[in-house]
């Protein structure tokens, strides 16, 4: 593995499948009375966040706590980043904190990479949603959710609905899924695709009503009006008419056909109530995969000499953890 | 209780063997009685193995106190890795399993089991791995093979055989759940790491 988690492309097949087997052992932690591992301990990590976010933040203080890592919490709000300081003066206070990770959430794309690439600090950076771009621990944990469901996800079909233009969950979440060799649909209205996307690699449809019946997965995208600078679609009620998961299109699907979404959701606009509280929907399952994807990530990067080598995979531990499902 | 392959038709494991087939099923039948004398039967007996080839030992064991006592002892695995010494010395290595017997293990009598005994530093991991699992009435210790050179304060209660060794050789421990054969060899010179089914015991 590399030494940062920029990009779901920066994981190859053998990276991915290592992160979700070792999140597969990591997830009976949850379980036990003492939730703790000491694998990180004297290790510094600090979460910088330039947006707002509830869970993200939350699971990654979690996971880096479960592993007996200092937790150091920097958010925009209330810090010298609201006073107008410049991201590299940020980094090198950080440096000189001496942190070993940095998980950085920023509304600008590509934040991220400036911070792993610039030579500001020797920490790891983990990516935690960066504008529009990516967001690859979300990707891991839809991937982890699907792979736990379904097993392997080769030739698996899996249906990105809605927003994807401004979603960098849609985007982290094609690439990986590419990789690990799933079929992806980009489902949505002709405005909200983003250019270019041709280049993805994936299929793309406007039509959700012929997309659903052959989806193994159906991932349903936050519909972010906060991003939102002009007229996307005409109506909320014409959106959800048109790309919203109702009961009536949940019975069209096959019967192990997953329902996920990345929260926080519109309820009644992409996605309706009795179809996030129905038996399919593994979004509450999400949340508490995302704590031991994190734990996962946040091990294997930090918790050796140095990040660890995905080839080492004895092939007996794919072979079991597939068998565990 | 697993099938042995006949070990003529699979081709020898290069260096001297110490123990065969069936050495080591006499070997784990015998520590599966002393278990159940020392532990006067198998009462709150919880078997834990080390990842990889301690737990089909402590499978094994089991299957062979069932066969004795007529009992089931609860069998499960605890992984180490992340209690080693050594943790910050390598790049980071893969979790293997963990799997605690649904009754816990507070208040049992567990008995640890790996193939290797060698430094001491395994099972020092594996108790503070325990630690924060549960809190066992007493921990024991069997191991298949005994190859000395400790350098810390721990013995095993149980062992298969009791193995002279210099440092510069290396003991190998086949097992047929992984390796199609079971074998103890000894070698002379370090762990190639090339041949298949190599466990160096503790490291």
């Amino acid at each position: 593995m590399r030494r940062h988690l920029l990009s779901a492309a920066d994981l190859t097949r053998s990276d991915a499948e290592l992160i979700l087997e070792t999140a597969e052992e990591l997830r009976s932690l949850a379980d036990r009375p003492i939730k703790k591992l000491p694998a990180l301990r004297g290790r510094t990590i600090v979460n910088l966040f330039f947006e707002d976010s509830t869970r993200t933040r939350i699971s990654f203080e979690a996971a880096a706590k479960r592993l007996s890592a200092d937790v150091i919490n920097f958010s925009a709000k209330g810090s010298s980043l609201s006073k107008g300081e410049s991201l590299k003066d940020t980094a090198l206070t950080l440096e000189a904190m001496g942190a070993d990770a940095v998980v950085v959430r920023h509304w600008a794309s590509g934040a991220p990479h400036l911070l792993a690439n610039a030579g500001w600090s020797r920490s790891s950076v983990i990516n935690a949603g960066d504008g529009t771009h990516e967001h690859p621990t979300q990707a891991l944990l839809d991937a982890f959710t699907m792979w736990r469901h379904l097993g392997d996800l080769d030739g698996r079909r899996v249906a990105i609905v809605g927003d994807v233009l401004h979603s960098r969950v849609a985007r982290s979440n094609a690439l990986l899924l590419k990789t690990l060799g799933a079929e992806v649909t980009l489902v949505g209205p002709p405005t909200l695709l983003p250019y270019g996307v041709e280049g993805w690699d994936v299929a793309t449809s406007y039509d959700l009503d012929a997309v659903l019946p052959k989806a193994d997965v159906v991932m349903m995208l936050r519909v972010q009006r906060e991003r939102m600078n002009a007229a996307f679609f005409p109506t909320v009620r014409e959106y959800s008419r048109r790309y919203g998961l109702n009961g009536r299109r949940m019975a069209a699907l096959q019967d192990h056909t997953l329902v996920m979404h990345p929260g926080p959701m519109n309820r009644g606009m992409e996605i309706t109530a009795d179809v996030a509280d129905s038996e399919r929907s593994v979004i509450v399952e999400q949340v508490t995969n995302g704590v031991a994807v994190r734990m996962a990530v946040l091990y294997l990067l930090l918790g050796g000499s140095e990040p660890a080598h995905a080839e080492d995979v004895p092939g007996s531990a794919g072979a079991r953890a597939g068998g565990e499902q | 209780m697993p099938a042995r392959p006949d070990a003529a038709a699979v081709s020898a494991p290069p260096g001297r063997t110490v123990l065969d087939p069936p050495d080591i099923t006499r070997a784990l039948t015998r520590i599966a009685h002393e278990i159940l004398e020392r532990n006067k039967g198998a009462a709150d007996l919880v078997l834990l193995g080390i990842p990889t080839r301690g737990v089909p030992l402590a499978t094994r064991i089991a299957a062979k106190i069932a066969a004795v006592e007529g009992a089931e002892v609860p069998v499960g695995s605890l992984d180490v890795t992340m209690y080693r010494d050594d943790l910050r010395m390598r790049p980071a290595r893969t979790l293997l399993h963990t799997d605690i017997p649904p009754g816990g293990i507070d208040d049992k009598v567990v008995v640890l089991v790996d193939d290797v005994l060698f430094s001491g530093r395994t099972i020092r991991a594996a108790l503070d791995a325990m630690n924060d699992v549960g809190r066992p009435s007493v921990v024991q210790l069997a191991v298949l093979v005994d190859r000395g050179h400790r350098q810390l304060p721990i013995r095993a209660d149980f062992v298969g055989k009791n193995l002279p060794t210099s440092l510069v050789e290396s003991v190998r421990v086949r097992l047929a759940e992984f390796d199609d054969v079971d074998a103890v060899t000894i070698a002379d010179g370090p762990t190639d790491g090339t041949t298949d089914g190599t466990t160096e015991g503790e490291r």
